[in-house]
């Protein structure tokens, strides 16, 4: 190091290079410190065998009109419902702008018979009651979640209650006519 | 205040090169305390005695306990009634909870009163509102443990909560879990966590002592300790008073313990969890009640916000609130005992939590006791408004407006006056 005497104005271009320096080598450790932690951040994220599960084939051929099954898919029930005429009109009659959440049932559904949901109350988790037969279908004749009293319609669409969405559709493919793959 | 001297030779030697002995000496026995301080001082060591218990009986239901979706519940069955005394420290570890919730209630309501939020004493509020915060998050993961119906369906609803934030909702949850539902990942996770928690909270504790012993403890009268003549040291005589206290408050816990260990909890979750059914009724453990009560409270939009968002940003400024009040609070008279009006909303306040707590435990369309036609909806919607009325507007309001009683001009003098009067 020098050892000359500085004047004032000098010590000037020797004290931004410092900032700079103290500047650049703490953006260094902050942005290092945040790359360091993500790993454990992420770890804790679905891990690869999570989503090797995800997902599952249901056979459909038993599944009478105006019957409804639940299939686990990714830990949570999934509710196929095989809709009767009168359901799918039901469905369909409801004018749009009627909906919390606007949705028509085309957009719902790849074949109308065949009603595909996640059984998750958008609210706050619960499973809507009404896929097995006798159970309470709340007023729309869809399902009714007893945990705050949300009512789904023909379409799986939130009708009244505090749940803000529609049920969740999947995403699925239908393999024959009587199977179909969700996820 | 000069370092001891120590006769022993050992204790000097230790002392000397680590003064912890005389640490201690300073914050457990000669500390000055106020001399009139009442049994609700009472409650903040109380609480660190069921942290330690909670601490001690949690590290040996660790010892057979098993965190795996398929094994939890029957782990925790075979405590009950294989392990030596599993029954015993598991049911002193689950009423803990709730003795510590108490204590912790207790303590905050007494602060309340007091007015020991105020200025000097506003980072000791903040720290023991982290400490709540952590207890809060503790107890809730703890809850899930045991993997009954309760467990399972409160850990889903709970989580979901966070999936109101729009955006960063649906993946922050997934994040949560660690799966696409409450599974073992999530349960995993969580008992991970219960057990570290604990031990922040002991850090957390540790500051909120030092926090105390920098500032002094408030006392009754609200006035600080001004001469030698207003407090006491800590030993013999708080030491004491905490030990008694202490005596009749495990004659509580245990009467609990060992006559009635399931009141506080409820019967569903010694039903194995079952992610395919949801029980009728989700309701959380009681200390839970009165934040359930404002979250449900909201089903209504305001703003475009919707009213899940609404109703979580709701519960959770029902706490954040009380970090500011040091500054909504006005008076400068700290203690209630001086301040006539404010008195009564305190109370009114302290009603309007047992409320929130009965209607958080009540279905929203279920009748307020009974009331026809009015619905427990209606009446956590009301008590909601008085929670955060009670903060905003009261605090702010009765503090300019009121007319305060005279102030004793010392501890000394309220404690002779009050003797001359007895
Ligand atoms: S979880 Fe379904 S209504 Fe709240």
């Amino acid at each position: 190091m020098s050892q000359t005497v500085h004047s004032s104005g000098d010590h000037q271009p020797d004290e931004n290079r410092r900032d700079f320096l103290t500047l650049a080598t703490t953006a260094v450790g902050v942005v290092g410190t945040g790359v360091a932690l993500w790993p454990f951040v992420d770890s804790m994220n679905p891990s690869k065998d999570v989503l090797a599960l995800a997902s599952v084939e249901v056979n459909l051929a038993n599944i009478a009109v105006g019957q409804a099954v639940k299939v686990m898919w990714r830990g949570k029930p999934v509710f196929i419902r095989h809709r009767t005429e009168r359901e799918i009109n039901e469905a369909n009659e409801v004018a749009l702008n009627e909906l919390v959440d606007p949705q028509a049932d085309d957009a719902r559904v790849e074949k109308k018979e065949w009603l595909i949901v996640v059984g998750v109350c958008t609210h706050l988790g619960c499973i809507p009651m009404g896929t097995a037969t006798g159970e309470a279908r709340g007023d729309y004749d869809g399902w009714y979640c007893p945990c705050h009293g949300s009512h789904y319609d023909t379409s799986g669409r939130i009708r009244r209650g505090p749940a803000p969405k529609n049920l969740e559709v999947p995403t699925y493919t239908f393999l024959t006519d009587t199977s179909v793959r969700i996820g | 205040m000069s370092a001891p001297q120590w006769n022993n030779k050992v204790v000097k030697w230790v002392d000397d090169r680590l003064p912890v002995i005389s640490m201690l000496h300073h914050s457990a026995y000669e500390y000055p305390t106020p001399k009139n301080l009442s049994y609700m001082w009472n409650f903040g060591s109380l609480a660190g005695f069921v942290l330690v218990t909670m601490i001690l009986t949690g590290i040996f239901l660790v010892m057979n306990y098993t965190p795996h979706t398929s094994m939890a519940f029957e782990s925790v069955e075979r405590i009950m009634r294989d392990v030596n005394h599993g029954w015993l420290i598991r049911y002193i570890h689950m009423n803990g909870a709730s003795m510590f919730f108490i204590c912790v209630f207790i303590h905050i309501f007494r602060g309340l009163y007091y007015g020991s939020y105020k200025a000097p004493r506003e980072m000791l509020w903040w720290i023991g509102i982290l400490i709540l915060l952590a207890m809060m998050a503790t107890a809730f993961m703890g809850y899930v443990l045991p993997w009954g119906q309760m467990s399972f369906w409160g850990a889903t609803v709970i989580t979901n909560l966070f999936s109101a934030f729009p955006i960063i909702g649906d993946p922050l949850v997934t994040w949560l879990w660690g799966g696409f539902s409450v599974d073992n990942p999530t349960l995993n996770r969580f008992f991970s966590l219960h057990y570290l928690m604990p031990f922040v909270i002991l850090g957390l504790v540790v500051l909120h002592v030092w926090a105390l012993h920098s500032v002094r403890s408030n006392n009754p009268t609200g006035v600080e300790i001004k001469t030698p003549q207003d407090s006491i040291p800590f030993h013999p005589y708080y030491t004491i008073k905490d030990l008694f206290g202490l005596g009749v408050f495990l004659i509580f816990f245990c009467a609990f313990v060992f006559f009635a260990p399931d009141y506080l909890g409820h019967p569903d979750n010694y039903i194995p969890a079952n992610p395919l059914v949801t029980p009728p009724h989700i309701v959380p453990e009681w200390y839970f009640l009165p934040f359930y009560a404002i979250l449900r409270s909201i089903d209504f939009t305001i703003l475009g916000i919707p009213a899940k968002l609404l109703g979580v940003l709701a519960m959770f400024a029902s706490i954040v609130i009380l970090f500011v009040i040091p500054w909504l609070d006005t008076s400068k008279v700290r203690s209630s005992k001086f301040r006539p009006v404010y008195k009564w909303f305190f109370w009114l306040f302290v009603i309007d939590t047992f409320i929130l707590g009965y209607c958080g435990a009540k279905a929203p369309d279920d009748y307020f006791m009974g009331i026809p036609g009015l619905k427990v909806i209606v009446m956590g919607q009301l008590s909601t408004l008085y929670y955060f009325v009670h903060f905003l507007v009261v605090m702010p309001l009765v503090g300019k407006l009121e007319r305060t009683k005279p102030l004793p001009a010392s501890i000394s003098e309220s404690v002779l006056k009050e003797g001359a009067n007895a």
